[in-house]
């Protein structure tokens, strides 16, 4: 098969020689081998060695938010409360969503492969800010350390929501340390997405025209832009609720004429944008790799791009469905219902069109491959549902339920977790400048399709029967399903463990990545696996679109 | 609880008949359109499999009749759906007329019942069967969520301010009540049953128990004993007069119209100087604090009856 | 400083505008649910809020609002200067951030005198009187960030001219952002139904 890098480009030259060792040791090449102390890394401005640093940390979290999730499935095997007590579940839930939304899904890709691949696909030196970029990453370590204390001094059980007036006045946890972990860790996103902004802005390579982005770039720089609108809103709403906790005076309180309602308002409008902070780079992930290893063009990249931007933009009128059965007046409920129906759009056009792109490909079912399938798949589930949700009179019976669960984790889990692991794949020869064993990853990515669904589809059972979310102890007529449920759950651990393993062994007697293994169009492709230091032995010239790959016969 | 069939959740109102139709209409519906792309993926997937012999001529970067297809279409679907939920979601609110008023409580954890014959109950709530109902709740502290999934009905109580639902159970029986909205430690236990009985059976259930004064009585007695008859009953302070301003249509000093439903009097009361009625001065203290959610229940159940 | 990132002393220019501009965004957001909750109050307990308007310090908040919109007019010409090459933009910067000083200086004193009614108040006027706080109080802070900024450039005024002068411009724009921000607090809680019946 040819790979279109033949083509009469002006590129610098692509074939694959001997990767050239930089570094003084013979096994890492390119940045990895610009230093090889901690302070390397520590004080490194270079984007990609900040993605490792990203990458790093946010593994961390996810497997502690994966630990409280593996106790809480534990719990969920009988009805009878009986392994942990209510006030540990309680705190359980809590730091699993405290964890999982704020310090894995919302950097793991924009931080992680927006941080690496922003720069290389516009055929960049670097991020427009260098330093911000490792501030933000110091940032995020320091929002991580303030929950981590919080833990340590007994949790916060809240719910990931903070709700008021439960956690101005009721809950007698450490509120106040998790709220500046979250205020903190925010300003870690907002500098990360200020920076990808700028960089797309001003740095883009000559020739390389916003048409002719890839649309993990588009996808990147409208989820930043959300970062920078949204993330706000959310540090000072829980400003507001600590200021209240301290000093007992405030906005939400009814007693002075305050209300509830006003915090659901201002939380949601940042939250609910933030899903879309979660899924948009995913969109951008699959939107390079099921192009790639269909050998296609992807179907419609005008339409892809502005149903982007659509997502973007009318994510942000929303947020009132999450507040059904609030008290909001039902009026506000209609609206908010109808415009829910409108944002589905721009998602079903997404995956019409890579369902599209497969026609008439020469599909290759590499692991990455398997998780952009898989990706699509899920998603189309997880949007399918939320229509349910939008749908006002099934919400009212619906929301708060274990539907609700289900439903969210198959976009989140199901669509931006599977998304990351298949970007991590795809990338993982750039990034390590090791191939990962083939063969280990297919069997990773189905492990983790199946477990999946086996955790949660039986969640879309629940909720319609009735089993409300947050429950530590459920009526018995419910255990068969949850027994499935923490079943699926174990699958899934054993899914997720297994990348861990083989990823860091790759690192070490992985084969190692020629410049383009994947015989892919982006100009990431065009420079050295492991790239040097400041990405490109020349800076590229682009004459063409994104995904331009040969015919096949 | 009482014949929960394992797959299906049973229907016990007249709410969920109609909220059932719209949900398995949905299942059939993006069933078949998920199914339907899961299957054309799958027959992409074998068919254009690298190294297969398909035909792989022309294939189109774009087509724009189809995409234009894709996006009108569902469009056309959804807003068709939006309609019918969102009617079906109005049928929730509206039709309050003849409905009987029950107070409901939460507090953590539990739910506390008000009829308005001054009869309690905890963590039940007894209805009959044919009679529409509709509950008015609030809550003492935080927010909880009242859920009876056989019913289809959830409705947050919130404090500082009354919500309601209504409904009309279809089918005798036991059925599980929940608190829906995480509230603390206890959330998971913070429920019990709801007890639909036959009219006559329902009837008997009232009277038992025997309480002690209806709420409306209770609710005279606090407006005595709280002092709003010194200013508003035959008073030299310049008071509205109170009898027969439930369901009247309140012009206030600032030149707004509300209608005097219960929110606007459990408002009057608590914040007497946010709504004040046209052609009088904001005197009247605040009884923020002074009156638990039940007594408050209790006095304007004995204004709605003041005729 | 690593600057190889961008081609031309222009490029780097443009994306340091760029980048404050969109860091100003974020700031206006990061007000938006302290306006929010002011709406909300205003809407709710008017009364309070009126009442609350009396409390005021009417002369001195006035007198700050002049004293911070001739600190945008110096920190114009500062920026201006630089541009120009003139080495008086020094003066500016200095003048700007003495101006600066010498509104935290009234702010403080306008708290300290308010401390005491504070202690006097309840119900929705404790909430006004929050909310004063907590946005005046955010704002005093930005201030006193650009404080330090502008004055960061002042003693380090040498390596600014012609050439280079886009560290004082991005500094202008977040001092006229902060002043900006001032120019709605100001009538929110001094005026509004200061001077109804």
């Amino acid at each position: 098969m040819s790979t279109p890098i033949e083509g009469p480009t002006p590129f610098a030259p692509q074939t694959s020689p001997p990767v050239p060792i930089r570094a003084p040791s013979p096994n890492w090449s390119g940045y990895l081998g610009e230093g090889y102390t901690l302070r390397s890394w520590l004080t490194t401005h270079d984007h990609k060695r900040i993605a490792v640093l990203y990458m790093v940390a946010i593994t961390v979290f996810f497997f502690v938010g994966g630990a409280a999730a593996t106790m809480m499935r534990l719990e969920l095997a009988t009805p009878a409360g009986d392994l942990v007590s209510a006030e540990t579940y309680n705190k359980l839930f809590t730091i699993h969503g405290v964890v999982m939304v704020w310090f894995f899904l919302i950097p793991s890709i924009p931080s992680v492969l927006g941080n690496f691949l922003v720069p290389l696909m516009i055929g960049a030196k670097d991020m427009a800010f260098p330093r911000l970029n490792l501030a933000s990453w110091y940032i995020y370590v320091l929002g991580g350390l303030f929950t981590a204390w919080a833990l340590i001094e007994g949790g916060v059980d809240t719910g990931w929501t903070f709700y008021t007036p439960y956690s101005t006045k009721f809950s007698d946890t450490n509120v106040v340390l998790v709220i500046l972990g979250v205020f903190i860790v925010g300003f870690s996103s907002i500098l990360t997405g200020l920076n990808i902004i700028v960089t797309t802005h001003k740095l883009r390579a000559p020739g390389l025209t916003w048409f002719r982005l890839p649309l993990f770039i588009w996808a990147n720089y409208a989820t930043s832009i959300i970062l920078l609108l949204a993330t706000p809103v959310l540090a000072m709403t829980l400003t507001l609720v600590a200021l209240e906790r301290m000093f007992g005076i405030g906005v939400f309180d009814p007693a002075l004429g305050g209300d509830p309602l006003l915090f659901q308002h201002l939380f949601w409008f940042y939250s609910h944008p933030a899903v879309y902070i979660m899924i948009l780079p995913a969109m951008g992930v699959a939107s390079e790799i099921i192009p790639c290893f269909a050998r296609r063009t992807v179907f419609g990249y005008r339409f892809m791009c502005y149903a982007i931007l659509g997502i973007a933009s009318i994510g942000f009128l929303v947020w009132g469905h999450h507040m059904f059965v609030s008290g909001q007046s039902m009026y506000a409920g209609i609206v908010f219902s109808m415009l829910s129906f409108l944002v589905a759009i721009p998602s079903a056009i997404k995956v019409f069109n890579w369902t599209a792109t497969l026609y008439k490909g020469s599909i290759l079912f590499t692991a990455p491959m398997l998780y952009a399938l898989g990706f699509v798949g899920l998603f189309t589930i997880g949007g399918m549902t939320g229509l349910f949700l939008a749908s006002l009179a099934l919400d009212v019976t619906l929301t708060d339920t274990y539907f609700v669960i289900a439903h969210f984790h198959y976009i989140m889990v199901g669509g931006s977790v599977m998304a990351y692991l298949g970007a991590i794949h795809f990338w993982w020869p750039k990034i390590s400048g090791r191939m990962y064993p083939e063969m280990l990853a297919r069997i990773a990515a189905l492990t983790i399709f199946f477990g999946f669904n086996m955790t949660f589809f039986p969640q879309y059972l629940l909720g319609w029967l009735g089993m409300p979310r947050r429950y530590h102890e459920y009526p018995p007529e419910f255990q068969l399903l949850n027994v499935f449920s923490s079943t699926g759950a174990a699958v899934l651990a054993v899914g997720y463990l297994l990348p861990l393993f083989y990823l860091g062994w790759s690192l070490f007697y992985g084969r190692r990545a020629p410049a383009n293994p994947w015989g892919a169009t982006g100009l990431e492709w065009q420079t050295d696996s492991p790239p040097p230091k400041h990405n490109f032995e020349a800076e590229p010239v682009v004459t063409r679109g994104p995904y331009e790959y040969d015919p096949v016969r | 609880m009482s014949g929960n069939v394992p797959w299906l959740p049973i229907a016990a109102s007249d709410i969920a008949g109609r909220v059932d139709t719209l949900f398995y209409f949905m299942v059939v519906l993006t069933g078949t359109v998920a199914i339907a792309i899961f299957v054309v993926m799958i027959v992409f997937a074998v068919r254009y499999r690298a190294g297969s012999s398909a035909d792989r001529s022309n294939p189109p970067p774009r087509k724009r009749w189809l995409e234009l297809g894709w996006i009108f279409t569902p469009l056309a679907i959804f807003l068709g759906i939006f309609v019918w939920a969102a009617m079906v979601y109005a049928g929730f609110y509206g039709g309050a007329a003849g409905a009987t008023t029950v107070f409901v409580v939460g507090k953590q954890w539990m739910w506390k019942v008000e009829h308005t014959n001054g009869r309690r109950e905890i963590n039940e709530l007894h209805v009959a069967l044919g009679e529409p109902v509709r509950l008015v709740l609030s809550t003492e502290d935080v927010i909880h969520s009242f859920y009876v999934p056989a019913f289809r009905i959830k409705q947050d109580a919130v404090p500082g301010r009354y919500t309601s639902i209504r409904f009309t159970p279809t089918r005798e029986g036991e059925y599980w009540l929940h608190c829906a909205e995480y509230c603390g430690t206890d959330h998971a236990r913070m429920g019990g049953k709801v007890v639909v009985m036959a009219p006559a059976a329902f009837a008997r259930w009232l009277e038992s128990g025997n309480p002690a004064q209806s709420l409306a009585a209770q609710g005279f007695e606090l407006f005595r004993r709280k002092g709003c008859s010194g200013c508003h009953v035959n008073s030299t302070v310049h008071a509205p007069d109170l009898a027969g301003i439930f369901g009247r249509t309140i012009h206030l000093s600032d030149g707004r119209t509300l209608l005097a439903d219960e929110a606007y009097l459990r408002d009057s009361i608590l914040l007497p100087k946010r709504d004040v009625v046209a052609g009088y001065e904001p005197i009247m203290p605040s009884f923020q604090g002074q009156l638990s959610e039940g007594e408050l229940n209790a006095l304007i159940t004995y204004l709605k009856e003041n005729k | 400083m690593s600057t190889i990132q961008f081609d031309n002393p222009l490029e780097r220019r443009a994306a340091a505008s760029l980048g404050m501009w969109a860091f100003l965004a974020t700031e206006v957001m990061f007000f938006g649910p302290l306006f929010m909750g002011y709406v909300h109050g205003r809407i709710a307990q008017h009364a309070a809020f009126a009442e609350g308007s009396h409390h005021m310090h009417i002369v001195l908040g006035t007198l700050n609002t002049a004293i911070l919109l001739t600190s945008s007019f110096t920190m114009a010409l500062a920026v201006h200067a630089s541009q120009q090459g003139r080495s008086s933009f020094r003066t500016w910067l200095g003048l700007t951030a003495l101006l600066g000083l010498a509104f935290l200086g009234i702010k403080g004193s306008e708290y300290w005198m308010e401390a005491g009614e504070v202690s006097k108040a309840s119900g929705p006027v404790l909430k006004f009187y929050f909310l004063y706080f907590a946005m005046t109080g955010l704002h005093a802070v930005h201030l006193s960030i650009g404080v330090v900024l502008v004055g960061w450039l002042w003693r380090g005024a040498k390596l600014y001219g012609r050439d280079y002068y886009s560290p004082i411009e991005v500094a202008g724009l977040y001092w006229h952002f902060v002043d900006i921000v001032w120019v709605f607090l100001y009538p929110m809680f001094y005026l509004i139904e200061r001077y109804a019946k």
